[in-house]
């Protein structure tokens, strides 16, 4: 048995794995007119730091992802800010390449400071 | 290839690299993890009932919000789980359909009748006290998703079984009648919660395989002697009793002993024949049905939305 359909949550990108963006709108169990739409969301914790990602949830539009965002992953002044984009939208790079992505940034030593030796005697460097 | 793969991810679990849902896992772990996760929401929804049957019969305006934040937070714990479920590939409508028709199970404690307002407090603090000592542990599960999940519904259980505690230590300090309620309901409560923790660890056939997973982190026994002993201690400030004659301080063991559970009575509400089994069930179909025109609703909105205005999804705000 087996329940690959849709693999989601930023973490999917174009796989054929068993993301089906082709029939997700279609397929769907529910009977009339399927499930509403995945949307990811992305919270500002405070002004000045970076939007992160807080989870997902189902929405039939974007006005509606925002408001159900506020109640679903804010309800404690956790954010001033959020961000909506449907989880389909979102592309993401394969697992699998993972080593020949970033492995080749690990002997380029000489791009961190602490690679270089300098006299004491220099200060403010 | 397939040893080599299970090699691979066993090795990331046992250094605790978490696992993220596009990497490969064994088909099983991610079975158990559907099961596991989707129940989990389940519970955290169908929990939802016992408590909203008190919300109209709070006690004062106080309490009421107290718990109406409460049940509103559990909404919330059974869709970041359901979130988190769906990265796994199953969908949304699927882990309905499967509590629905009674596939997927949910927690038995919520088989449970809330008779008296004491039963409210008793629930947060047995009830969630027992589900926060099973929850700790799963913040450091090994699925990414699970874990972030558990992180934000860990934070936000805490107000939960201290509120249920308060709400008792209000009763155990009024009238004889309010202290009576007290005791009464947790007489009622303590068993049930108890059982929370799942069969012995011997009787518990999928235990060994999720420790070496790291989905679970502690046996069913492990956890429920913990909290036994929490509890036993917790309920002398309350100036109550468990119903357990067999409850005493073992100084050699450093723990509580307890007498027998009764498993018989756990089974027969794990298979469908607890006090409010078809209630519960009922209530969530129906809620489900009733909101049918509401979800065609909204997507035929959408959709005609979308059609006259196709460039713009329906904000305002630009990145
Ligand atoms: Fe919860
Ligand atoms: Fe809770």
């Amino acid at each position: 048995m087996i329940l690959l359909r849709k693999f989601y949550y930023g973490d999917y990108g174009e796989s054929k794995l068993g993301s089906s963006s082709d029939n997700e709108t279609s397929s769907s169990p529910s009977g009339a007119g399927g499930e509403w739409p995945l949307w990811e969301v992305f919270i500002r914790s405070k002004q000045g730091l970076d939007h992160k990602h807080a989870g997902s949830l189902h929405a039939v539009d974007a006005a509606m992802a925002i408001e159900n965002a506020r109640d679903v992953y804010t309800r404690r002044m956790e954010g001033v800010s959020i961000w909506v984009v449907e989880s389909k939208h979102i592309h993401a790079s394969n697992p699998d390449d993972a080593g020949a992505l970033y492995d080749p940034a690990n002997d380029k030593a000489y791009r961190h400071p602490t690679f270089y030796n300098l006299p004491d005697a220099v200060k403010h460097m | 290839m397939e040893t080599n793969q299970e090699t691979i991810f066993q090795d990331k679990v046992d250094h605790e690299i978490k696992i993220e849902p596009k990497d490969w896992m064994p088909e099983k772990y991610r079975q158990t993890l559907i099961r596991q996760i989707s129940q989990h929401a389940h519970s955290e929804i169908v929990g939802m009932l016992p408590e909203g049957n008190w919300i109209t019969r709070a006690p004062s305006l106080r309490r009421k919000a107290i718990l109406i934040a409460k049940v509103q937070d559990e909404a919330g714990h059974g869709l970041y789980l359901y979130s988190a479920a769906e990265t796994l590939g199953i969908s949304r409508d699927e882990m309905y359909d499967q509590l629905h028709t009674g596939k997927a199970k949910y927690s038995s404690i919520f088989n449970y009748p809330t008779l008296t307002w004491a039963d409210i407090g008793a629930i947060g603090w047995l009830v969630d006290g027992a589900a926060i000592l099973n929850q700790i542990p799963l913040c450091r599960t090994s699925f990414g998703p699970y874990a972030r999940a558990m992180v934000r519904v860990c934070k936000e259980e805490s107000f939960h079984q201290r509120q249920g505690f308060e709400l008792l230590l209000t009763l155990s300090q009024g009238t004889d009648a309010q202290k009576q309620m007290c005791q009464d309901a947790i007489n009622r409560w303590w068993w049930p919660s108890i059982m929370m923790f799942g069969p012995n660890d011997d009787a518990s056939p999928h235990t060994a395989q999720s420790m070496k997973w790291k989905i679970k982190r502690f046996t069913n026994d492990e956890l429920r002697q913990k909290f036994i002993d929490m509890i036993a201690e917790q309920v002398k400030v309350l100036n109550m009793r468990l119903p357990d004659a067999d409850l005493k301080w073992n100084e050699e063991r450093k723990h509580y002993d307890f007498g027998k559970i009764n498993w018989e009575e756990f089974w027969q509400v794990v298979g469908g024949n607890g006090p409010c089994n078809k209630q519960r069930l009922d209530a969530r179909k129906k809620a489900w049905a009733d909101g049918a025109w509401v979800r065609e609703a909204a997507t035929a909105y959408a959709e005609k939305k979308a059609s006259l205005n196709p460039s713009k999804g329906g904000t305002s705000e630009t990145v």
